[in-house]
Parts: structure tokens; C-alpha cells; sequence
């Protein structure tokens, strides 16, 4: 088992990495924050990003096995009940709530 | 403040079964109860938090954990664009600020009902969502022994949340279909061709794609 120096670490590693790639970008781009380009891409990349995102975390699903029902019965639940009644809360909840019960119970490992 | 506070219910409490998830898996992997929250506080970015529990647990060299650190996070850089830190004022205001950057603080601060937030109320919101992700994770940490192993399924939070700030963005933008198109295409073509580096490919094709409509629709007139 990893001792709690080595934890630290790895905490302040990642951190400061992290940190550094949030806030340095600010100052090198100051510069570019008039060209249309940038205008362009910073208006059009949020909504992307989230798809991107959204995505990755879908990577590991276990197409082959009937398991793969219980995210994506979630994502179903997700989906429909934002697209009805746009209150995120409801949908993250609900939605994690049906993938829950579902691979803790029917399509347990 | 209480703007701040609302604004934050409705996405960051999300958050709560996201850190609730991650202080699970800490406790049930063996490692002590209190990296869940000390990870969760100084790196705030689930994404990388649910992978560094088997690197860790592999007590991996400090300079892969880096390195890892650094292609996972590498979207963040893609942040700057369009996250207004202009309107947010004071030394220290700022230095938080660019720290609590998160994906969903960038998806809520970005979109078209923060566009009239003062300073004050982008920041607590930050601090807010900040704040529940670590109490979730101090929670699922402490509380994690308790619940049964094949209690699974809980880190599909996070897919939701996302899936949810993925819609809204839709929405904001709804003439403008191509943009997320670009992006599915994006993830699936950098999922085939650098599985391990998926995110990062993703990003870099996805801002290709959108620079290169963007020079070639400015030179045809009859692009809507």
C-alpha cells in the first residue's frame, strides 16, 4: 500500500500541473483575444467540448454484454427527462438513480 | 452570493454523487479516507481523480503521473478561449479563479445565462461547485465502508453530468448543429486511431475542424 508521503506528492504533482494548465493559457492568449478566429472558436467550443467529454466517459462500455443496459437505460432516463423538463439536477439524479439500481441488481457483475 | 447559489444547484449539485462516487472507490481500494478529499480540493477534475486511483494504487513514478496529468488535463489550456477571467476582478479573485476552472464551471460560466454575471457571483459559483465535489468525496470516503461492494454503478454521475451540460450547450447554440457534429466525429475518429490518448486527439481535431469551417466559410458568401 502506497505510504503518505508518496500520496502528498502525487497531490502537488497533479495540482501543480493542473493549475498550470487552467491559468497559464490566460497570459500567452491575452494577445489573440481581438482575432476573429478566436472569437470564432471560443463561442463554438463549449457545447463541443461537453459532446467530447461526454463520450469519453461512454469509452469503456461493455458492448458485448447485456450489462451495457444499465448506463445506457441511465443515459435514456438522462437524456429524456432533460429534454422534458431541462432541470439538470433532476436529470443527473434520476438518471444516476436507474444505472445504479439497475447494475447493482438485474445486471449485477 | 445567493444567485451564486442557485446557479450552482442546479448543475454542481450533480457534483455530490460525482465526489460521493470517487470517495467510494478511494475507501474501497484500500487507500486512507483522507486522499479522497485532499485529491478532490487541490486538482478539482474528476476525469482525472477516478484515474489516478489505480496509478496510485501501482505507486507509479511521479513523472508518469505527471505526464498523465498533463494529456488528461491538456483540454484545459483549450479553456482560456472562452472563459471570461476578464470579468472577474482582483489578485487573488483571478489566481482562484483560473485554479477552480473546471469542465462544468467552464460549461455554466460560458453559456448564454451567465453572460450578464458580475465578478463576485462567477467566483462563488466556482467556490460553491469547488465545495461539493470535496464534501462528496469526504462523505463517500467516510461513509464508503458502509455500503455494500455491489452497491455499482455510481461514477455514471458523471456521464450524466456531462451529458446534461453537453444539451444545454446544444441549446444555446441550436443554429448551429455542425459545431457538435464536428465534435461526435471528433471523439469517435480519436477514439479508433489513439485509443489511449482519446481525449487529447479529440481536442486537437475538434479545434482543427472548427478553424478550417472557419477560414473556408468566411470566403463563401452564401454560407448561413
Amino acid at each position: 500500500m502506497p505510504e503518505s508521503r508518496y500520496l502528498i506528492a502525487v497531490a502537488a504533482v497533479c495540482c501543480a500541473i493542473t493549475w498550470a494548465l487552467r491559468a497559464l493559457p490566460f497570459t500567452a492568449l491575452e494577445p489573440l483575444r481581438s482575432s476573429r478566429a478566436i472569437h470564432y472558436l471560443s463561442s463554438r467550443m463549449p457545447a463541443g467540448v461537453m459532446v467530447i467529454l461526454s463520450l469519453y466517459t461512454l469509452r469503456t462500455l461493455p458492448l458485448t454484454q447485456v450489462r451495457v443496459l444499465a448506463p445506457l437505460v441511465g443515459l435514456a432516463v438522462t437524456v429524456g427527462l432533460h429534454l422534458w423538463r431541462r432541470n439538470a439536477l433532476l436529470s443527473v439524479f434520476a438518471g444516476t438513480a436507474v444505472c445504479v439500481a439497475l447494475s447493482s441488481t438485474l445486471f449485477a457483475p | 452570493m445567493t444567485a451564486a447559489l442557485k446557479d450552482s444547484a442546479s448543475v454542481g449539485l450533480g457534483l455530490v454523487p460525482m465526489g460521493l462516487a470517487f470517495g467510494m472507490l478511494v475507501t474501497h481500494s484500500g487507500l486512507p479516507w483522507w486522499s479522497a478529499p485532499m485529491y478532490s480540493a487541490v486538482m478539482y477534475t474528476g476525469t482525472l481523480e477516478f484515474l489516478l486511483v489505480p496509478m496510485v494504487l501501482a505507486i507509479t513514478p511521479l513523472v508518469t503521473v505527471g505526464l498523465t496529468t498533463l494529456l488528461v488535463n491538456g483540454r484545459h489550456a483549450f479553456y482560456a478561449l472562452s472563459f471570461p477571467l476578464h470579468r472577474v476582478n482582483g489578485r487573488l479573485a483571478r489566481l482562484y479563479s483560473s485554479f477552480a476552472l473546471s469542465d462544468e464551471a467552464y460549461a455554466m460560466t460560458t453559456g448564454g445565462q451567465a453572460r450578464t454575471w458580475s465578478s463576485a457571483r462567477i467566483v462563488s459559483f466556482q467556490a460553491f461547485n469547488h465545495a461539493y465535489c470535496v464534501a462528496g468525496s469526504l462523505t463517500g470516503a467516510l461513509v464508503g465502508s458502509l455500503i455494500p461492494p455491489r452497491i455499482t454503478g455510481l461514477d455514471f454521475a458523471m456521464t450524466a453530468l456531462l451529458v446534461v451540460l453537453a444539451l444545454d450547450g446544444i441549446r444555446d447554440r441550436r443554429d448551429d448543429l455542425p459545431t457538435p457534429l464536428l465534435a461526435l466525429l471528433a471523439a469517435l475518429i480519436a477514439r479508433l486511431i489513439t485509443p489511449g490518448q482519446m481525449l487529447l486527439t479529440a481536442f486537437c481535431l475538434f479545434t482543427a475542424a472548427l478553424l478550417a469551417r472557419h477560414f473556408t466559410t468566411r470566403r463563401g458568401p452564401a454560407d448561413a
